[in-house]
């Protein structure tokens, strides 16, 4: 379909139980408006748009819910270019690293959270931080598996008069930590405003050589011996994890003069242990909110019968 | 495709099965291509994850050091590992460790053929840390689920003829000649010692 078409498409929807117009008429507007009077698509839309609810004696008001989109739940986002309706709270607002964006942050719904972007070129009101919206008409996008929505022109932004719980997309993973990779223990972040890339031999790779902030963090690898999963434990899970605290890995980086010692310290409490970690996934992370050692018993009996059944 | 290399599994597997493997194997022309020991229940390992108690440790480097380890299983049986400059971590634990000691390793399968032509089987730590009496009961029990699962497959693969054929049982069948009946009943043996006794019973087997 082209793109007029899409549009064209909408705009009938809307107004079909109103006026007897085909998509067809729609489309030819449209098209004259943008093929034969270089009218801006958007601006086209609105034209046509406001011309029906004229013949209709309609508010615009009276549109709104009547996109025919499908109203989804962001857990269900699995296609880009897909339009889509979403009722939402804005979970995150991030800094945008581009003029062209608007706002780029996190949306969540009772089944998790998903990327949303707001072009500057939309001209779209500003979403404020924990207020729930409806959002009509928003394109689903895909970067590396990852699912993304896009506020547009055609966007319509309504504040929802509901609160929503926002569900996570946690996950829990359990098996022997069999590595904890470089980038470990006791490192340092760039302290520049918004940065906090971790600091190679005192270098951030954004912003050259800065005086570090300290900071703790374990990337490691669980291993079940059929899945892999690399796990990401931030101070706070760090600490619980292996019993040093970040004033404690100062200290002994101190003595030693070398911060290695802590990441080795760690290592050898840790590592060939079996955990059940859990917590939202990142990439190829699982960024450790909650996590348990796993000490109880095995359950040896249920695998003895397996074994004999066989 | 994705370019960037998945981390291998570290495969769950007793000392009888693993020494009893010697046919190793690349996908790929790549230089760097991971080689894999393919188990005799059918299953490819890069890598192994293994719970034991470390009995003996030796220095058997000539003009370097080259450390030695022999790590048993429940069944009596060795893992035997070696770890020299190039596994610094690993030789040091075994230079510091007082056997015996729980140990867990990860560590890649390495052959080598002696001069009679035997195919040996040994494992090249990248990591050995002392570990609790716990640690190594979870890794029996959940070496011998893997193990029993690998040999169910195996022997589902012998019973349907066409269907589902799994390649590295094939594999197996081809380059192995070997009851793995025995392997289940190794983990069997391994599941019954937890529960008669909890300390670690060194014992001859066959």
């Amino acid at each position: 379909m082209t793109d007029l078409r899409t549009h064209a498409t909408e705009i009938h929807e809307q107004f079909e139980d109103q006026l007897d117009v085909s998509v067809e008429d729609v489309e030819e507007r449209l098209d004259t408006l943008v093929n034969e009077y270089k009218v801006p698509v958007s601006e086209a839309r609105r034209s046509v748009t406001n011309t029906y609810l004229d013949e209709a004696g309609m508010d615009r008001d009276q549109l709104q819910g009547g996109g025919g989109n499908d109203t989804v739940e962001v857990a269900d986002v699995d296609a880009p270019e897909q339009w889509v309706d979403v009722t939402a709270k804005v979970v995150e607002l991030w800094d945008a690293r581009s003029d062209a964006v608007a706002q780029v942050g996190l949306l969540g719904d009772e089944t998790g959270t998903i990327k949303f972007t707001k072009w500057s070129k939309s001209d779209l009101p500003d979403l404020e931080e924990g207020t729930v919206y409806d959002l009509r008409n928003v394109v689903t996008d895909e970067y590396q598996g990852r699912y993304s929505v896009k506020l547009n022109r055609t966007t319509v932004i309504e504040e929802a008069d509901e609160d929503i719980e926002v569900g996570d997309d946690a996950v829990t993973v359990e098996g022997a930590l069999v590595d904890i990779q470089s980038g470990s223990g006791l490192i340092k972040r760039c302290p520049e405003e918004e940065c906090t890339r971790v600091l190679q031999n005192g270098r951030c790779s954004e912003h050259g050589e800065v005086e570090g902030e300290f900071d703790l963090r374990i990337k490691g690898v669980l291993d079940d011996g059929e899945d892999v999963h690399e796990v990401l434990f931030d101070k706070e899970a760090t600490e619980d994890l292996t019993g040093i605290t970040l004033a404690q890995a100062k200290e002994m980086a101190m003595d030693a003069l070398d911060t290695s010692v802590v990441a080795d310290e760690m290592r050898e409490k840790i590592l060939g242990r079996y955990y059940r970690v859990e917590g939202p996934t990142f990439g190829r992370y699982v960024l450790v909110d909650g996590m348990e050692r796993l000490t109880d018993a095995p359950d040896a009996e249920s695998v003895l019968i397996k074994a004999r059944s066989i | 495709m994705a370019t960037t290399p998945t981390r291998e599994v570290a495969r769950r597997v007793f000392a009888g099965e693993f020494n009893d493997a010697h046919y190793t194997f690349k996908e790929s022309d790549d230089e760097r291509a991971p080689v894999y020991l393919l188990l005799p229940t059918g299953e490819r390992a890069n890598r192994v994850f293994v719970v034991g108690t470390l009995m003996e440790t030796e220095d058997v480097g000539d003009e370097s050091e080259y450390w030695q380890g022999q790590v048993i299983d429940p069944n009596g049986d060795r893992f035997y590992m070696y770890a020299g400059q190039y596994q610094p971590d690993a030789a040091s634990m075994l230079r510091d460790l007082e056997p015996p000691a729980y140990v867990a390793v990860v560590g890649k399968p390495r052959t080598y053929e002696t001069d009679d032509g035997e195919v040996n089987v040994s494992l090249r730590p990248e990591s050995i840390s002392e570990v609790d009496a716990a640690t190594r009961d979870r890794w029996v029990v959940e070496t011998a689920d893997r193990t029993v699962e690998r040999v169910r497959a195996f022997q589902a693969d012998e019973d349907e003829e066409s269907a589902a054929v799994d390649e590295y049982v094939e594999m197996a069948r081809e380059e192995y000649d070997l009851p793995v009946e025995n392997y289940r009943r190794a983990a069997v043996e391994a599941l019954e010692s937890l529960e008669t006794d909890d300390e670690p019973e060194v014992e001859a087997s066959d």
